[in-house]
C-alpha cells in the first residue's frame, strides 16, 4: 500500500500540486489575505503564488488598491488577496484604509503577514495587532537574504513558538520558500495546523475588563460582527465614526461592509 | 432599526464613555506602548544581530550622496539625463527599422491589395491611409522608445531610487503647499500621466491630492518626448554649431522637462495659497534599502505590463484620429478642405502666440493621443503649404526618412525658430490627453476638478507662448 504521508511531505508531489489559476478564481474554497507593513514583498509573494504579474516596485505605497488572484493547491482553490502595505490597524489614515477594512471585514481565512526579516521587531507591531483580532495567521518572514547581508540571525522555531502561528522564512524574490508558504497557508486553513496565536501581555487589569465587558455587549447587539475585539477597542478610544456606525446600527450590517468592499474593488479593477 | 435596538445601541456607546473615564485618557498610548513592549520582547528573543555593525555600509554611502542637499539634485537631473539620452539614442535604429517595415513596405502592399480587390478609394483612404498608417506611426515611433525607457524607469524602481527623489523633492513640495509624495506621483507623470493621476491615491490629503493630481501634466509623458526630441533637434540643434548640436538639443529636452517640474512647483504653490488653501501634512517614507535590481524579471514585466499595454491604448486611440485627419482633409466645402478652412481662420490669432493654424488644429485632433502630435502637423503643413512629391495624398500620415526633410517641410510651411520653441513649450503646457481627462474625473470625481485640470495648462500655454513671442519679436523683430 502506498503510504500517502509520506507523498505529501514530498516537495516534487507538492510542486506538482500547486496550480496557479491567475484570475480564475471562480468557487474558491478559502480566502487568504497578505497583509503587512509597506515594501515588504506582498506583491511578489501574490505573484509567486497566482503566476500574475501584479506591477512591484521598491517603495512604500506602490499597491493602492487590492488586487486579487487565485492558487490551487491539493485540490482546494484558494483566493489570494493582495493588500496595500499597512503600518498598524489602529490608525485612521485614509491610504492603509483598504487594507484595515479587509482584514477586519474582509473575514479572509487565513492573514499572511509578509514582515521584513531586517525589520522584524517594528514589523512585529502590525503582526500583534493582526493576531489579537484573528485566529488564523501564517507570518512570512521575507527579505531573509537580506538579514543574512546583514548578518542578522533569526530563530523563526522560537518566533513561531512565541506568535503560536506557523513562520516561514522566505527570500520572495528568489522564489524562495513559497512552496512551504503554501503549504501552511494550506495546513492552517484545512485545520491541520491549530494556531494559538499570541496575545498582548501586560495590558492593565481594567484595560483587559473594558475590553471584554465591551466586547461582550456588542457581541451581544451585532452577533454577525466579525470583530467585535476592534470595534470594542476603536470605542474605548473614542473614534468618531465607528461611535456614529454603532449608533445607526450600520456596523452590525455586515452585508454592508462587504458591498462597500466589491465597489471599491469595481472601481479598481475599472483603472 | 427598530426603538429597542437604538436603545440597545445608545447603552454600549455609554458604556464605552464610562470604561473610557475608567481606564484614562491616555488609552491610545497605554496600548501602543504595550504593543511595542511585547513586540520588542518578542523580538528579542529570536533575533541575533551582529554585536559589531559593519563599518562600511554601501546603502549609506549612497544615501548620503543621493540624498546630500548639495548632490542630490544634480544626481537626480543626472540620471534622468543619462535616462533619456539613452532612450533616444538606442531608439533610433529600431524605430526606423520598424518604419520602414510598416510603412515604406507594408503600406505599398496594402494599397496594391486594396486595389486588387476593388475597394472603393474612399473606404481604402480612410482604412489605409487613415487607420492603418496612424496605428503604423504610432508603432513604429512609441514602441522602441518605451521598449527601453520603461525597463530602465523600472529597473530604477526596483533598485529603490524613487523614495530618494521623493526625499530630495520633499521640502520644495512643502514650501510650496503640497504633499512630498507628490514627487513619486510626478515621476510615474513622465511614463504616463494618467498612471500619476492614479498615483496620487498614496497622498491622503484631498486638498494635496487634488493638487497632485492638477498639476501632474506638468511631467512630460512618453507620448510628448518625440515631439520635444525632433523638434529640439531640427530647430535648437539646428541653429547651433555642428559639433554642439547634439548635446544642445537634449539640454533643451532636459529644459522643458525641468521647466515642467519647476511649473508643477509653483503651481502647487498657487493653488494652496488660493483655492485650495492648507497646510502640507506630515507624513513618513521608509527608505528602503537599495537591492539588487532583478534584470530578467524587469524586462519581461516592463515589457508586458507597461510597453504593451500603453502601446495598445496608442494604437486604439490612433486608428480612429488617422480615420479624423483623412475625413477633415478630404471633405471639402465651396471647394477648400474644412483642414484648410479651420487653419485659415485661426492662423491670425495663432500667429499672435507665435504658432499658426496648423499646429493649433494637430493638437485639437490628438487629444485622444499626444503620440500623433507630430505626423498630423506634417501632413497638414503638407496640405496647406501645397508641396507636391512627399507623402501620398491629402490626409495620409506619414514621417520622413530624415530630419532634414522634416525641416524642408517645416520651413516651407513659415517655420521659424521661435515656432519650433513655443512648439515645444505649448507642448508641455496644454491639455491632458483624453484618457488622462477621463482618469481625472474618476479619481476626483468631480466636473470642476476635471475642467482646471484640463483648462488650466491650455491657458498657462498660451500665455507663455504670448509673451516668448512678443519679447522675442520686440528683441529680434520678427
Amino acid at each position: 500500500m502506498i503510504d500517502t504521508n509520506n507523498c505529501a511531505t514530498c516537495p516534487v508531489h507538492n510542486i506538482g500540486n500547486l496550480k496557479k489559476l491567475g484570475i480564475n478564481m471562480k468557487d474558491y474554497n478559502y480566502v487568504v489575505a497578505l497583509a503587512g507593513n509597506p515594501n515588504t514583498g506582498k506583491s511578489t509573494v501574490f505573484n509567486n503564488l497566482t503566476g500574475l504579474k501584479q506591477h512591484t516596485g521598491n517603495w512604500p505605497g506602490k499597491t493602492v488598491t487590492r488586487a486579487e488572484g487565485g492558487f490551487e493547491y491539493n485540490s482546494s482553490k484558494f483566493k489570494l488577496v493582495d493588500l496595500p502595505g499597512t503600518y498598524s490597524l489602529l490608525s485612521t489614515s485614509t491610504d492603509e484604509q483598504v487594507a484595515r477594512d479587509f482584514i477586519l471585514f474582509g473575514q479572509p481565512d487565513v492573514t499572511v503577514i509578509v514582515v521584513d526579516a531586517t525589520r522584524l521587531e517594528r514589523n512585529l507591531n502590525l503582526v500583534l495587532q493582526v493576531l489579537e483580532i484573528t485566529d488564523r495567521a501564517v507570518l512570512c518572514l521575507n527579505l531573509m537574504d537580506e538579514a543574512k547581508r546583514n548578518n542578522i540571525k533569526i530563530d523563526e522555531r522560537q518566533l513561531a513558538k512565541d506568535l503560536g502561528i506557523p513562520v516561514i522564512p522566505a527570500e520572495a524574490r528568489q522564489y524562495v520558500g513559497m512552496q512551504d508558504l503554501i503549504n501552511a497557508i494550506f495546513e492552517v486553513t484545512s485545520g491541520k495546523f491549530v494556531c494559538k496565536p499570541y496575545r498582548l501581555k501586560s495590558k492593565s487589569k481594567e484595560l483587559n475588563y473594558a475590553i471584554e465587558k465591551l466586547t461582550q455587549e456588542i457581541k451581544q447587539a451585532f452577533p454577525d460582527i466579525p470583530n467585535a475585539t476592534w470595534v470594542a477597542l476603536r470605542l474605548l478610544e473614542g473614534d468618531q465614526s465607528i461611535i456614529e456606525a454603532v449608533r445607526t446600527g450600520e456596523i452590525g450590517n455586515i452585508k454592508l461592509v462587504n458591498t462597500l468592499l466589491e465597489e471599491k474593488e469595481l472601481e479598481a479593477e475599472r483603472i | 432599526m427598530t426603538k429597542i435596538h437604538r436603545q440597545n445601541n445608545e447603552a454600549i456607546l455609554s458604556l464605552a464613555n464610562n470604561l473610557r473615564w475608567e481606564i484614562g485618557e491616555n488609552f491610545h498610548d497605554k496600548l501602543m506602548e504595550s504593543i511595542y513592549a511585547n513586540a520588542t520582547t518578542i523580538a528579542q528573543k529570536s533575533v541575533t544581530t551582529p554585536v559589531v555593525k559593519p563599518r562600511f555600509s554601501l546603502d549609506r554611502a549612497l544615501d548620503r550622496i543621493v540624498t546630500s542637499p548639495v548632490l542630490g539634485f544634480p544626481m537626480m537631473f543626472l540620471v534622468l539625463a543619462v535616462i533619456f539620452w539613452l532612450t533616444i539614442e538606442g531608439a533610433n535604429v529600431p524605430s526606423a527599422m520598424l518604419f520602414s517595415l510598416l510603412i515604406d513596405n507594408f503600406h505599398p502592399v496594402l494599397k496594391d491589395f486594396a486595389f486588387t480587390i476593388g475597394l472603393p478609394s474612399w473606404l481604402g483612404g480612410v482604412l489605409i491611409d487613415g487607420a492603418y498608417l496612424a496605428m503604423a506611426w504610432v508603432i513604429s515611433v512609441m514602441l522602441p522608445p518605451m521598449a527601453i525607457f520603461f525597463p530602465l524607469f523600472t529597473l530604477l524602481e526596483d533598485f529603490g531610487y524613487l523614495p530618494r527623489v521623493a526625499f530630495n523633492m520633499d521640502n520644495l513640495y512643502k514650501r510650496a503647499g503640497a504633499h512630498g509624495k507628490q514627487a513619486l506621483t510626478m515621476a510615474m507623470g513622465f511614463g504616463c500621466n494618467a498612471a500619476g493621476v492614479v498615483a496620487a491615491r498614496v497622498i491622503d490629503s484631498p486638498r494635496e491630492r487634488i493638487i497632485a493630481i492638477i498639476t501632474n501634466n506638468f511631467s512630460l509623458c512618453n507620448g510628448r518626448w518625440p515631439t520635444q526630441i525632433l523638434i529640439a533637434t531640427i530647430f535648437i540643434g539646428g541653429a547651433a554649431p555642428a559639433y554642439l548640436a547634439g548635446l544642445v538639443s537634449a539640454g533643451a529636452v532636459v529644459g522643458i522637462a525641468v521647466l515642467g517640474i519647476v511649473l508643477s512647483l509653483v503651481v502647487s504653490w498657487a493653488l494652496s495659497r488660493t483655492v485650495l488653501k492648507g497646510e502640507a501634512s506630515a507624513f513618513s517614507l521608509e527608505l528602503p534599502p537599495y537591492r539588487p535590481p532583478r534584470l530578467l524579471r524587469t524586462l519581461y514585466t516592463s515589457l508586458i505590463d507597461r510597453t504593451l499595454i500603453v502601446l495598445w491604448r496608442a494604437v486604439v486611440f490612433a486608428v480612429p484620429a488617422g480615420i479624423v485627419i483623412w475625413l477633415v482633409s478630404n471633405i471639402t466645402i465651396g471647394g477648400e478642405s474644412i483642414a484648410g478652412l479651420f487653419i485659415n481662420w485661426v492662423d491670425p490669432v495663432s500667429f499672435i502666440i507665435g504658432l499658426n493654424g496648423v499646429i493649433i488644429l494637430a493638437y485639437i485632433i490628438a487629444i485622444p493621443a499626444n503620440e500623433i502630435v507630430i505626423p498630423t502637423i506634417l501632413m497638414l503643413t503638407v496640405l496647406v503649404t501645397g508641396i507636391t512629391g512627399v507623402g501620398s495624398g491629402d490626409g495620409v500620415m506619414f514621417e520622413l526618412d530624415s530630419i532634414t526633410a522634416t525641416k524642408d517641410i517645416l520651413i516651407a510651411g513659415g517655420w521659424t525658430l521661435l515656432t519650433g520653441i513655443n512648439l515645444m513649450l505649448f507642448s508641455l503646457l496644454h491639455n491632458p490627453c483624453s484618457t488622462t481627462i477621463y482618469t481625472i474625473y474618476r479619481e476626483t470625481k468631480s466636473v470642476k476638478w476635471t475642467l482646471v485640470s484640463t483648462l488650466l495648462p491650455v491657458v498657462m500655454g498660451i500665455a507663455v507662448c504670448f509673451f516668448v513671442t512678443q519679447i522675442w519679436r520686440l528683441f529680434a523683430g520678427f
